[in-house]
């Protein structure tokens, strides 16, 4: 295994009963990048969380967090990683600047050493003021800062930050990405989970889209852009040796494929001369593709017909026979 | 706000070595000063655990203790022990929510993510379960006394005492926790909690056991509470002790090792899914 990957995950699978929540995931994650594991409700980023934290076990597959291995080495992956969960893990009845003492005692500072930092993080946290009253008087935005700090009481080389700004509204998520921002810039490894497509595009140096347990799309929010926005083909297979010699085919360059409708998906520029010639490639005797549309594609758009949490196809073209 | 994430040093990238968290005396301290803590600002648990000794005391001696005969001994110094352990498993049944509230929020993770042992976290509601109980009972005692009750121990019977409502004390809190660890939200454990406090009630320690229905005398001779209670009786009161204490013994050390052993596999299975 590499040593200059942060986080390293092969063929990682988790089941809960007969649920199939992380289908055979593969990630590679280089020190000192953000990460961005993008996907909707339900679609197993928090059980990735769980597992690569050492929180949860994996059902199957390996994973590396910081060179160490998540089961055999768990407690030397727990020396390098902090964890910011989805709720914020304080203590209601304590203050502010109780909880983030009592974090860095337990992450074994001094008593001492632990009161300079809680003062240092809670001026940057903007919750000097607040630092002395209870946590249960904070409001969601404040919590979170707070969460945050009581990550970074001492340093970690891998962080994961949970869906960070669920809930929360735009100012205090923008304030949220600006110290996320500033994490990466420091030389942490970020490892973020988020349901929304504009705050992977705005932190990310890489992102991953899951759905179902199942990485859908993955590069960099650029690649991901020019692969999917612009126009989209989709192809229309008479029988499914067709669909599935297609599919070999055409691999990273899908979108995404239907077997019910035995439909393909490919991201295209919408030009006449590379929809001709993808259509000549996939189908040089030209009997396979039954029929096939375009359709414009935005970039909301495309994480949800990703994902599958979308109308299925915009109305906004006709289908043409070939 | 800016510049938080450069107060993260950035000496350590590329390492391997990571940063060791507390020993584990250490993070018993720190979850013990945590509980305490928890304990001293949750009001609702807090009142009625430094009330109740005062109003169960006024109210067993005045309303109801003219109406109960218990032979030689007048009534307060025949209640006053049975409402010491009234108290105690009361004050003890908080640690079930406590429990429950750590093991069901987001907190537990954090502290998993940053090897904190469960043990840990279990030391810290216990501890502060016995000091919130050594507070409770003295003030209890301090009723007591005011209202006329007279024990006739010496300082060795006291020391006895000191060391049975300990062990009293130790167990319920043990199997609160244990009960903690297996319900679902903190009001539920409440509840299940709030059920320990009703096992005294059925014992010898408010009316003697011969004056209940034939069907519940086996029970209320047999139960824990009543040898912990006639063996508080006797070291108060210069009574027999012997039967009593060993009956105690063996029944809060079994309560206590069951409850112990349940709580660390409930905590190794509700964190290993």
């Amino acid at each position: 295994m590499s040593n200059d990957l942060a986080v390293e995950v092969i063929g990682l699978e988790k089941s809960y009963g007969k649920v199939e929540v992380l289908a055979g995931i593969d990630l590679r994650i280089p020190r000192g990048t953000l990460f961005a594991l993008l996907g909707p409700n339900g679609a197993g980023k928090s059980t990735m969380v769980r597992i690569l934290a050492t929180l949860v076990s994996p059902g199957g597959g390996q994973a590396r967090v910081a060179g160490f291995d998540v089961v055999r080495e768990r407690h030397q992956v727990r020396r390098n990683i902090s964890l910011t969960g989805q709720y914020a893990a304080v203590d209601e009845l304590h203050t502010g600047a109780e909880n983030l003492s009592m974090m860095g005692q337990l992450s074994g500072l001094s008593r001492a050493q632990a009161r300079r930092r809680t003062t240092e993080l809670l001026a940057r946290s903007d919750l000097t003021e607040a630092g002395r009253r209870r946590v249960s008087t904070y409001s969601g935005g404040m919590r979170r800062r707070l969460d945050l700090a009581a990550s970074l009481v001492v340093p970690r080389s891998v962080m994961f930050l949970d869906e960070p700004t669920t809930g929360l509204d735009l100012p205090s998520r923008q304030t949220m990405w600006q110290v996320i921002k500033d994490l990466t810039a420091s030389g942490v490894t970020v490892f973020l989970t988020t349901q929304y497509l504009e705050e992977a595009d705005q932190l990310a140096d890489q992102i991953c889209v899951v759905n179902n347990g199942r990485i859908v799309a993955e590069g960099t929010p650029a690649e991901l852009k020019a692969g999917v926005s612009g126009q989209r083909l989709d192809l229309e297979f008479p029988d499914r040796m067709a669909f599935e010699r297609a599919t070999r085919l055409l691999g990273a360059r899908l979108i995404r494929s239907d077997l019910s409708s035995l439909t393909l998906k490919v991201a295209t520029d919408g030009g006449a001369a590379q929809i001709r010639a993808l259509l000549d490639e996939v189908d040089p005797q030209r009997r396979d593709v039954l029929r096939f549309s375009t359709h414009a594609a935005a970039l909301d758009d495309v994480f949800l017909a990703l994902t599958g949490h979308a109308p299925e196809l915009r109305p906004d073209t006709e289908p043409a026979n070939v | 706000m800016s510049d938080l994430a450069l107060s993260v040093s950035s000496a350590f990238t590329g390492t391997n070595t990571g940063f060791p968290s507390a020993s584990g005396f250490k993070q018993a301290r720190i979850m013990s000063a945590r509980s305490l803590r928890w304990t001293l600002r949750n009001l609702d648990g807090l009142v009625p655990s430094l009330t109740m000794p005062v109003a169960l005391m006024l109210i067993f001696t005045y309303l109801f203790g003219g109406a109960i005969r218990t032979g030689a001994t007048n009534y307060v110094t025949y209640v006053a022990p049975g409402i010491l352990l009234l108290c105690a498993s009361y004050g003890s049944s908080f640690t079930a929510v406590a429990v429950c509230q750590d093991m069901t929020g987001g907190i537990i993770d954090r502290f998993r993510s940053m090897d904190v042992h469960g043990t840990a976290l279990l030391t810290g509601h216990v501890l502060a379960s016995v000091a919130r109980n050594a507070v409770s009972t003295i003030l209890a005692f301090l009723v007591a006394f005011a209202i006329g009750f007279r024990p006739s121990a010496g300082p060795l019977e006291w020391l006895g005492v000191i060391g049975v409502m300990l062990l009293f004390v130790l167990t319920v809190t043990w199997l609160a926790a244990a009960i903690g660890m297996f319900t679902k939200s903190p009001e539920s454990a409440g509840a299940v909690g709030f059920i320990l406090m009703f096992v005294p009630y059925a014992s010898s320690a408010f009316v003697p056991i011969d004056t209940m229905p034939r069907w519940l005398r086996g029970f209320a001779n047999n139960q824990p509470v009543t040898s912990v209670l006639e063996s508080l009786r006797g070291l108060l009161l210069s009574g027999p002790v012997a039967p009593h204490i060993w009956a105690a013994l063996a029944w809060c050390g079994g309560i206590l090792i069951v409850s112990v052993s349940i709580s660390g596999l409930a905590f190794r299975i509700r964190t290993a899914q």
